[in-house]
């Protein structure tokens, strides 16, 4: 298996990740209109501002759509019918591509509750992901 | 007729076709380059033409470039060449370009080849993986997509089919049935790589998992191809042996955001969405009106999301569209009837293209639709770039 594929934590995504690895996530908020965005933009996609902050998310949100790794398509990651990415929509209305903790793609569901929990996957880079709530 | 666009675009047609051999043969090994130019040649024969009065040339993203075609074929005078980059939305996307070109008079004579040695050569499924700005926004899937896994088309796509099942109620056997109907076609066409391997909804229910919901048989073949074709004016073309095929519209359009897949707001507009009423608006024609569909099928739900975001019937409806035999040879609206990307070849769409010209010049043999005067090509490419071509005969 080659290495696993990790972020690059330059410039937005830098940022973004830095907070994930002190155990906070965060998303961009336009200060002008208040919009929340992710992925991370260098202006507002709603009204053009380039002023945003990084502000701290609930970390809660829902299952939004998922698919299963039955095949693998990448050499770092094998074929592994446990294995889901899911797609999760925030409290804060933005979505994400993350997986889930301990659920298997069986018990997946649309619209599940779920909250963020962190994954360091090296020393510099830990990604946030999810696991069921009640 | 009213509009600038409209009237540059009226005036071009698809005067030559060319394809190579479609296979999966290990003993074949072709070079992407080959393909290229075996299709490119064919297409100006076809055309009545010569290598040297084609002027115009648009590769295919990423697969060749235009120095290279040029060199290899002695095209010494090039006026005009251009690459769309909007993956496999690409060649129908170029007709436009092609359209606009030779209807200013920026060149004569414009080729658009296509083509690649995905079987013998580099797979789809691994382009992301080893090239992370191959689609555009690539640092975005670097970043988000890829360290969870989520690394390849097929699993971009069963994002958004998973949701069109739960908020439509389209059912496995829906995505069942576009399978189905383009194996069916391809037994009817000598050149397609599943002749001879007919396939019923059982088997393709039976095939395993690919990226749930995503079946292996609900995705496109990986093949070794070429496909091209030569565009011009509507004047210049009736001095040619072939009967053209006129461009009534085309047009092109992304969803918002192009780069990234997950967060959209309207998970299902895509760049179609708003490409097709432009498309049919030019041409002043209906989706009920087209005679057959060559839809982008890289996947057996993007056909079904392209059928509705073009028109032919609502969002949310295409599951119910597709069934009964309606998409099929003999019904309302026959798709694909090559057999498609998922029972032809993957030529990256520009197959879509050369069939259609061949439905509209009547030479589809066994597989013609009856009388068709007016036929519509879409391409579907990244994170769901759009291109529509409405054609006549």
């Amino acid at each position: 298996m080659s290495a696993r594929p990790l972020p690059q934590l330059t410039g937005l995504a830098g940022e973004f990740y830095g907070f994930c690895k002190v155990r906070e996530l965060r998303f961009q908020r336009c200060v002008d209109c208040s919009a929340w965005r992710h992925v991370p933009r260098e202006r507002c996609g709603e009204c053009g501002s380039a002023d945003f902050r990084w502000e701290r998310s609930s970390g809660r949100g829902r299952v939004y759509t998922w698919t299963v790794a039955n095949r693998s398509m990448h050499p770092a990651f094998p074929s592994d019918a446990s294995v889901a990415p899911v797609v999760v929509e925030m409290e804060e209305g933005v979505r994400l591509v993350s997986a889930l903790e301990n659920c298997p793609p069986g018990e997946l569901a649309i619209g599940m509750p779920v909250e963020v929990v962190y994954e360091d996957v090296t020393e510099t880079v830990t990604l946030p992901k999810f696991r069921r709530r009640a | 007729m009213a509009g600038g666009c409209a009237q540059v675009t009226a005036s071009a047609c698809i005067v030559g076709i060319g394809e190579t051999r479609y296979a999966r043969d290990k003993a074949w090994s072709p070079t992407t380059l080959a393909l290229n130019l075996e299709a490119s040649v064919r297409a100006i024969d076809d055309a009545g033409l010569r290598v040297h009065d084609i002027d115009g040339l648009m590769p295919f993203p990423g697969l060749s470039c235009a120095e290279e075609v040029a060199a290899n074929l002695g095209i010494s005078e090039l006026a005009f060449t251009s690459t769309v980059h909007m993956g496999g939305a690409s060649p129908v996307a170029s007709l436009l370009h092609a359209s606009l070109a030779v209807t200013s008079g920026a060149a004569k004579h414009v080729l658009l080849p296509s083509g690649w040695a995905g079987y013998s050569g580099a797979r789809a499924r691994q382009t992301v993986a080893t090239d992370a700005q191959s689609v555009p926004g690539g640092a975005i899937a670097r970043d988000y997509y890829i360290p969870y896994g989520l690394t390849a088309p097929p699993q971009w796509y069963a994002l958004l089919a998973r949701r069109h099942m739960a908020e439509y109620g389209t059912r496995p056997e829906q995505l069942g049935a576009v399978a189905v109907a383009m194996r069916r076609h391809a037994q009817a066409n000598p050149n397609a790589v599943m002749r001879g391997r007919g396939m019923k909804l059982e088997d393709y229910l039976a095939s395993p998992m690919i990226a749930d919901p995503y079946r292996l048989l609900d995705c496109c073949l990986e093949t070794d191809g070429g496909a091209a074709v030569v565009v011009t004016t509507e004047e210049r073309a009736r001095d040619l042996p072939r009967h053209p095929v006129r461009i009534l519209a085309a047009a092109a359009g992304q969803p918002y955001p192009a780069d990234e897949i997950v967060g959209r707001k309207d998970l299902f507009r895509i760049g179609l969405t708003s490409a097709a009423p432009r498309a049919f608006g030019q041409a002043g024609v209906r989706p009920a009106d087209a005679d057959f569909a060559q839809i982008y099928d890289c996947f057996t739900f993007e056909v079904l999301q392209q059928i509705e975001e073009a028109g032919f019937c609502k969002r949310g409806e295409g599951g119910s569209f597709v069934e009964g035999g309606r998409i099929e040879l003999g019904g309302d609206l026959p798709v694909n009837t090559h057999g498609g990307l998922l029972s032809e070849a993957h030529v990256v769409g520009m197959n879509h293209v050369v069939e259609a010209v061949r439905q509209l010049r009547r030479e589809a043999g066994e597989r013609q639709v009856a009388n068709a005067e007016l036929g519509v090509v879409t391409g579907f490419g990244d994170f769901g770039d759009g291109s529509i071509v409405i054609l006549a005969r």
